[in-house]
């Protein structure tokens, strides 16, 4: 059972505004805010370097030693920074998603995700700010209360979340078994948790979390883009939209239906998150035989793409083929893009909220421009805050916390596993399972403390 | 139910003052008592029967997993559980041997009779104890303190300080069956009117239920039909003051024996469940659920086919045997029925039934964690009229609550264990952070830092304080510091020492599989490799100047091998003693905090924690909730110096 202290943990979050271009900072504060650093960072002996000074350097990854990216690091010491803790701030140039890997990084090292409001929440709590100032941080603090555990549960794909409840009962059952031979030595007909299975359990679990881990690397998604169809019937204004997300005239544009021929694939960088473009023939029921291809082809699409953007057009009645489109990309990923909102509006929006159920909707007008810039924003946001799930593969991660709180999950299953190597006790060893279990519970909002307990009277009969 | 009493008395007469007043002598009322008055109260112990101090009315036995943990945390602080046992145990046994050091668990078998015997002589040797027979009707609480209290004879005692442990006396209600009655532990007298008057004083009390099994005629019982469990031949005692060489031989130990229920034992019960008033509702109070009764099993854990049952002896005195895992309510003639299906009890004779017990507890959040109520000033609680369970967790709140009352009554501040120093620690705040909906009882999985508090350290832990309280002598404190600087001596040679590379290390090493060694190697690093115990390494480099102590060198075998993990442990416990160190300002008004989660506000009004550590324990306190208090306490400091 582990105490959540997180008063004093170490924090990190990205400081500056998301978006694509210039410098992006990861922030660092607390008292293992160098050690951390430390782990991650290749250059000068970051003990030696004084205070307020900013150093160059590399970033790389201390388990495949691949170099992530070049960055100034500043380090700050304490008392005299904000927060009055130790400070280290890395500037990384490589964009949005170069940022994330490094903050994931920082999170898989030893330090926590800062909630929001955190950094000036203990700026006040050590006395660096004043009264005043307190009450936005009150303000803050607040705001995360409304959304807090559920809100962080709810930004969970579903499939994840059960992955993780799953290997967190299975963990479980091992704790409470371990338990139950501590607490009851006498009794013979509980299955004794032996080290030899103990291995088998921890190594089962880490091999489970590392395929996880796997399919959860952003690194894929920056080779391979994230596969994005775009969808819609004949001529709603796909092949306008990819223009304005490609910023540039690939695909033909005509007010005649079905002038996409083909699919397009074109790959994108909007505001950090690559994405595979696809544009498709519109999908409707056709004679002609250049576009049956291409609609078997849209058809395919929705399936492979990893994110949907349907479009519908605004300026018409919802038909029929909407309405499939609708159906047919419902469990996906998906945004719903409202285009030609430049003309009158004739399409039901209550028809399409109650159809949706409160997905993200938004309005553009591709041929002035309108709404892109908010479509991209909410791109991004789903990617890094929310987390996409890949088709291709069960179940995808891409919250850099969510990724933190896996490596440091795993890296305790490897404690396990090597306590047992040196020939520590189980019930010593399962202090490193208790740990694992505790991370995992931080993804899924988990840790009632009593759960243990709980368990090993239910699980066991006991008693004199 | 009608009471006992058939008159009271008319007239009250003013007994003497004394500094503490300890209301009940069970396990936690001894030893409240003892530290009380060893720090230099004038003490007085009242309890309902003067033949049932420091009774067992329960298992013949003390210790176990984590409560045996306690009963050396007790006796480092300088209490009288230890050396009791050790004075007058029948069998003694380590458990978890096999396991790590921290999950070590002694537990010995009681002469319950003799330990009765031997603590109520204790008792009345001690110069500042008063021991008396007396029942307390009612406390004396003027202006929200408590300064003394009333008993059904008519006498009124004052005091600086009263201790209130009542055990399952309070209003306390025996079932058998159909069969129910009032009273306390053992048919002995219930305490009726003192619920009533904690009631009127504004206490919040909640009914607890627990149980035990029958006795058997020790003669009856065919023992070739069961497997016996003999006691430790190596030597083991509770407290640091008993030598090894007092140490009963094997022979001289009294056996346990084992045997189980069976389907036919199961059905007489499931034939029987329309009688039993744990599922007819009868019985109220919550039971424990890690002390179900065997009726309770059956239900629960319909698809097992049998129970383990163990035999223990009550005393050397006496042929009465405790039948451990049937506790039971059942009606007497089922209880006969269902002994005569276990293999050798087939023809055993039962002396008493088993029974349930509900009786009355101050609901813990009530408590500080001093056990000084947060209702009326200078009264504590201890024991089972606090929620827990168990002799060992009586004995370990008994004296907290002693020490707090002592200290109180001398005018001197509150001593309080943190969870990272003992069990008891874990124990108190628990209760008083979390409550409890069920008799508690301590397991080693409810301490966070179960590496740091065990059962081989718990001198090491605790006697500093013990003797800055004043319960332990200097003589003992003595011999404590000489250990303890014999234990760092030694890890300071080992870590100095270097073992080379010679043919006679390459072929132990490699005779357990490892690879030889190529440079040497520091002798406490050696020692961490598990095929290596504290007496191999001596083979290999020269002993100490002086010969060790096995206690000493088991330190320094458990300090050396199990470093990381401690290390580990310790780290957590730094962290933890940060959010330990931001007090909460007593009359911090909750109401008066926007933005706090309502349950939490509630739990936060309710507990009203001290620290914000203990706050961030209470279940439904989440973490943006702490941060809110955090801060606003902040704003209070500021707002404070503004000023």
């Amino acid at each position: 059972m582990v105490l959540t202290t997180t008063e004093f943990d170490t924090i990190a979050a990205i400081s500056t505004p998301p978006g694509e271009g210039g410098i992006s900072i990861v922030r660092i504060s607390g008292e293992d805010a160098l050690a951390v650093a430390k782990k991650i960072y290749r250059g000068k002996n970051l003990d030696k370097v004084a205070s307020n000074t900013i150093n160059y350097g590399h970033i790389v990854d201390p388990t495949t030693h691949e170099e992530v990216d070049e960055v100034m690091l500043s380090v700050m010491r304490a008392p005299h920074t904000y927060t009055e803790e130790d400070i280290v701030e890395i500037n990384c140039h490589g964009g949005l998603v170069a940022t994330n890997r490094i903050l994931q990084l920082v999170l898989s090292n030893g330090a926590r995700m800062a909630e929001p409001g955190e950094f000036t929440k203990r700026a006040f709590l050590n006395g660096r700010i004043d009264l005043s100032q307190s009450e936005a941080v009150m303000d803050l603090i607040e705001a995360k209360t409304d959304r807090s555990m559920k809100a962080a549960i709810s930004q969970l794909d579903g499939n994840l979340s059960h992955l993780i409840k799953h290997l967190r009962k299975d963990i479980l059952d091992v704790l409470a078994q371990v338990e139950v031979n501590i607490d009851y030595p006498e009794y013979d007909d509980v299955e004794t948790m032996t080290s030899k299975l103990l291995r088998q359990k921890a190594t089962d679990v880490h091999e489970r979390i590392v395929q996880l881990l796997k399919t959860a690397k952003q690194g894929k998604i920056l080779r391979e883009g994230l596969a994005t169809s775009i969808i819609g019937r004949p001529n709603v204004g796909k092949s306008s939209l990819l223009n304005h997300l490609l910023h540039e005239d690939k695909a033909i544009v005509t007010d005649v239906p079905g002038t996409t021929r083909d699919v397009l694939e074109e790959y994108v960088n909007v505001r950090g998150v690559p994405l595979k473009l696809v544009d498709t023939a519109g999908i409707r029921d056709t004679q002609d035989k250049v576009e049956k291809i291409g609609v078997d082809r849209s058809r395919k699409a929705i399936d492979s793409a990893d994110l949907v953007l349907l479009v519908l057009n605004a300026s018409e009645a919802l038909t029929n083929e909407d309405q499939e489109l609708l159906k047919a990309t419902e469990d996906k990923q998906r945004i719903i893009v409202l285009n030609k909102t430049d003309l009158p509006t004739k399409i039901n929006l209550q028809q399409i909220k109650a159809l949706t159920k409160g997905q993200k909707i938004i309005s553009t007008s591709a041929i002035k421009a309108n709404g892109v810039t908010q479509l991209e924003e909410l791109i991004a946001k789903m990617f890094f805050d929310e987390g996409i799930t890949s088709s291709q593969n069960d179940v995808m991660v891409t919250n850099a916390r969510h990724i933190g709180l896996l490596n440091q999950a795993k890296s305790a299953l490897e404690d396990v596993i090597k306590g047992l190597n040196d020939g520590m006790p189980v019930d010593l060893v399962q202090i490193d399972m208790t740990r694992c279990w505790d991370y995992l519970g931080e993804i899924t909002g988990d840790s009632y403390q009593d759960e243990l307990i709980d368990q090993l009277f239910s699980q066991f009969c006991l008693g004199k | 139910m009608k009471s006992l009493r058939v008159s009271d008395v008319k007239q009250k007469y003013r007994g003497k003052d004394y500094d503490v007043i300890v209301v009940g002598a069970g396990h936690a009322g001894c030893e409240a008592a003892l530290a009380a008055a060893r720090m230099g109260n004038q003490t007085l112990l009242l309890t309902i029967n003067l033949d049932m101090v420091a009774f067992m009315p329960c298992n013949p036995s003390v210790g176990g997993p984590a409560k045996g943990t306690v009963v050396r945390e007790v006796d480092a602080l300088g209490g009288e559980m230890g050396r009791n046992i050790d004075k007058t145990y029948i069998q003694m046994r380590m458990l978890n041997t096999g396991k790590g050091p921290a999950v070590q668990a002694l537990r010995a078998q009681a002469d319950k009779h003799a330990y009765h015997a031997e603590m109520k002589h204790t008792i009345e040797k001690e110069p500042n104890l008063t021991l008396r027979q007396g029942i307390v009707d009612s406390l004396i609480v003027e202006d929200g303190t408590c300064k003394g209290v009333v008993t059904n004879t008519g006498a009124r005692y004052a005091a600086k300080a009263v201790v209130v442990a009542a055990g399952t006396a309070a209003r306390g209600k025996i079932i058998i069956g159909e069969l129910m009655y009032a009273s306390g532990p053992n048919n002995s007298q219930p305490a009726e009117k003192l619920s009533e008057n904690l009631e009127s004083l504004g206490f919040d009390l909640e009914r607890f239920k627990t149980g035990t099994p029958p006795r058997v005629d020790g003669t009856t019982i065919d023992y070739s039909k069961t497997a016996e469990q003999p006691g430790d031949k190596q030597p083991h005692h509770f407290s640091f003051e008993s030598a090894d060489k007092d140490y009963l031989a094997v022979k001289d130990q009294l056996s346990c024996w084992l045997t189980y229920t069976n389907e036919t034992t199961h059905q007489i019960i499931r034939d029987n469940l329309d009688r039993a008033p744990m599922f007819t509702g009868v019985i109220e109070g919550v039971g424990p659920r890690y002390c179900p009764s065997i009726e309770d099993k059956i239900v629960r854990f319909a698809d097992k086919s049998r129970h383990q049952l163990f035999l223990e002896p009550e005393g050397r005195k006496t042929e009465e045997w405790y039948v451990d895992g049937l506790s039971t309510s059942m009606p007497e003639e089922v209880q006969q029925k269902m002994l005569h299906t276990i293999a050798g009890l087939e023809n055993a004779q039962m002396m008493r039934p088993g029974y349930a017990i509900e009786y009355d507890v101050v609901a813990p959040y009530q408590l500080k964690p001093t056990l000084e109520t947060k209702v009326v000033k200078n009264l504590f609680t201890a024991g089972q009229t606090n929620g827990t369970s168990g002799y060992e967790e009586a004995a370990g709140q008994g004296i907290i609550a002693g020490i707090n009352a002592g200290r109180r009554a001398l005018g001197k501040g509150p001593f309080v264990l943190k969870r990272n120093e003992a069990y008891i620690g874990v124990m108190i705040d628990d209760l008083v952070t979390k409550g409890t909906k069920e008799p508690y009882r301590l397991l080693t999985s409810r301490a966070e830092y179960r590496l740091l508090l065990r059962t081989d350290n718990a001198d090491m832990r605790l006697t500093e304080k013990g003797h800055e309280i004043g319960l332990i002598s200097d003589d003992r404190y003595q011999k404590f510091l000489a250990k303890k600087q014999a234990i760092e001596a030694e890890l300071d040679r080992l870590n100095q020492i270097r073992i080379k590379p010679s043919d006679d290390v390459n072929a132990f090493i490699t005779a357990h599989g490892d690879k030889p060694l190529q440079d040497g190697v520091i002798a406490a690093i050696f020692l961490r490799r598990p095929y290596v115990d504290y007496q191999t390494l001596m083979r290999f480099i020269d002993a100490p100047a002086e010969p060790l102590d096995r206690h000493v060198i088991e330190q320094v075998e458990i300090r050396t091998k199990y470093a990381g993990y401690i290390k580990k442990a310790e780290q957590s416990v730094a962290k933890m003693k940060k959010m330990e160190a931001k007090k909460i300002p007593d009359r911090i008004d909750y109401e008066a905090i926007d933005g706090i989660a309502t349950e939490a506000r509630q739990k936060l009004q309710k507990i009203h924690p001290q620290t914000i550590a203990q706050a961030s324990r209470i279940s439904g306190v989440n973490p943006a909730d702490i941060a809110i208090l955090s801060v606003y306490i902040q704003q209070g400091k500021i707002t404070k110096l503004a000023q």
